[in-house]
């Protein structure tokens, strides 16, 4: 604690997030220029934003009287066709990522399948879904189908990820157990591993459906399927009640998914 | 641990039949759910389309080598916006969250029954809705350009940055506040040294945490037209000029696992 010496005493002083007072200095002072940079370099139209406000109030008062109903069809097949997607992506995602997780956990896999899975990983994660989805649409044409590998792809990557780590983190006394049974290779995944890797497993799959859900609302706009084809239509349009309508339904929808998952966690603990 | 015999010898199995079956009665439904959802996606394709995708694949890497490195000079500017457009935007974001936190946090909030639901649904709204939708609603309505972006990435950091925080404060230790307020404290000052420092490493983790997703989502929101590099890729893609996606893409993969390392350092000098 530091304690400072003065006339009428000693006084405390609160401690610091950094340490090292020169180095605080340094970043304070570079975080000023970046910032004074920065704000410089943004350039804004005044008259451009002026002129959008009135759009901007139209839009925040539509979500006053959201209109369901004028492209109830289309907001329909779109959300339908989202949540077909998220179920496939999530499920076919999370089978896939549990052998790429386990060839990339450290502690279980030879060096060369390793490197493999963890290229893999980083490949997946690295770029957001929209620019992949990008090169899915290419692929595979417009659709449903390239928007639900678009989410595979991601989950792959989300889950193998956080999968190896649970593994690299299990405990190796269990293993150590089992392995002393005779147990070989598979044995010790399904009666080591598995069991204290599992919970978190589900509770992390619950998550990734509700991003995979969020996410399969937007690769529409690039036209890998899902609600986004219909909410940047609706843009385009500046038909801000229908826009509304749909944010509306899309919130509904993740909201009901983390209470669900929160009762899911719940039961499992 | 329900036991069974068989044959004279006891096995083990880790459940009994009837929680058994409830749980294979689950995943008889979660399978039904995503056999059907497969079918309506496969419906829905042109498989003509999508047959050809290795081909297709090996046309585009063709075209993509050899990247035209020269291209480079013209990126220098929209990586630097892209830059400012997630840092700007988690700043913005983080000075909309804080307040929001404490609203929503039980043990903070001046109200439970009435101001805590109204900040955890911000918190929702903010998170449910992609930046990339925020973008596109902004472009209309500030205009195409980097403040629309950076607005977009606030909007959605509130709902993150919000909900880990106020997480962190409602896990805070109440002995301090007790022990400051014993000293005759005012409840500002109860705040300022028995609340913040106790969620200031919090504090400082999430939103490096939130700066490294924001430098990624923020790769793509020139795609609607709220600058950045995006801007670029979606030119670039339109006029079906490969080589110069390609140094695009080398050159996002290069910053987002710049930002990754920057944040790792970073999280490591502060913890």
């Amino acid at each position: 604690m530091p304690l400072i010496q003065t006339a009428g005493g000693v006084r405390w002083k609160k401690k610091n997030l950094i340490a090292n007072p020169y180095l605080r200095i340094v970043i304070v002072f570079s975080a000023v220029i970046y910032l004074a940079l920065a704000l410089s370099s943004v350039d804004v139209n005044w008259a451009r934003v002026q002129e959008g406000m009135g759009r901007g109030l139209a839009f925040l008062g539509s979500f006053l009287r959201p209109d369901f109903f004028s492209r109830w069809d289309e907001i329909f097949d779109g959300i339908l066709e989202s949540l077909t997607m998220t179920a496939v992506a999530t499920a076919a995602g999370i089978i896939l990522s549990v052998p790429v997780g386990v060839g990339a956990a450290g502690n279980i896999a030879p060096f060369p399948v390793y490197f493999l899975c963890r290229s893999v990983i980083a490949a997946s994660r690295t770029f957001p879904e929209v620019i992949i989805a990008i090169f899915f649409v290419a692929m595979f044409g417009f659709g449903a189908l390239a928007g639900m590998l678009t989410l595979m792809f991601a989950t792959i990557g989300f889950m193998a990820k956080l999968l190896a780590e649970d593994i690299e983190d299990a405990d190796p006394v269990q293993t150590e157990a089992i392995r002393s049974t005779g147990a070989g290779f598979f044995q010790i995944l399904t009666w080591s591993i598995q069991p204290q890797v599992m919970p978190r497993l589900i509770g992390l799959s619950v998550y990734r459906l509700d991003i995979n859900f969020r996410e399969s609302a937007v690769i529409g706009i690039v036209g890998a399927g899902g609600i986004g084809a219909t909410l940047n239509t609706s843009i385009d349009r500046y038909e801000y009640d229908t826009t509304a309508a749909i944010l509306i339904v899309i919130i509904m929808i993740v909201m009901l998914a983390e209470y669900m998952s929160g009762i899911i966690r719940k039961r499992l603990q | 641990m329900p036991l069974i015999k068989k044959d004279g010898a006891v096995f083990w199995i880790p459940r009994d039949s009837k929680k058994q079956l409830v749980i294979w009665f689950g995943w008889f439904i979660g399978l039904m759910l995503v056999y059907l959802s497969w079918r309506s996606i496969s419906a829905n394709t042109l498989w003509v389309f999508a047959a050809d995708a290795p081909e297709q694949l090996g046309l585009m890497l063709m075209r993509m080598f050899p990247p035209k490195i020269a291209y480079m000079n013209k990126l220098w500017k929209p990586l630097w916006d892209t830059l400012n457009i997630a840092t700007l935007g988690t700043v913005l974001g983080i000075i909309f969250a804080v307040p929001v936190a404490f609203l929503a946090a039980s043990n903070t909030t001046p109200s439970v029954r009435f101001v805590r639901p109204f900040a955890m649904l911000i918190l929702v709204s903010s998170r449910s809705v992609n930046s990339l939708i925020w973008a596109l609603l902004l472009v209309t309505i500030v205009g195409p350009g980097i403040l629309a972006g950076i607005i977009a990435i606030a909007l959605r950091s509130v709902g993150f940055v919000g909900k880990l925080l106020y997480e962190a404060i409602e896990e805070i230790d109440h002995a301090q506040l007790e022990a400051v307020t014993a000293t005759g404290a005012a409840s500002a000052q109860v705040f300022s040294y028995g609340v913040v420092p106790q969620i200031m490493p919090a504090f400082a983790g999430i939103s490096l945490y939130r700066w490294d997703i924001n430098i990624r989502e923020s790769t793509i929101l020139g795609y609607v037209g709220a600058g950045g590099i995006g801007l670029n890729l979606s030119s670039s893609l339109s006029v079906l000029a490969w080589s110069q996606v390609s140094v695009i893409l080398l050159s996002v993969l290069v910053t987002v696992v710049a930002s990754e390392w920057i944040s790792a350092k970073i999280r490591k000098m502060l913890i």
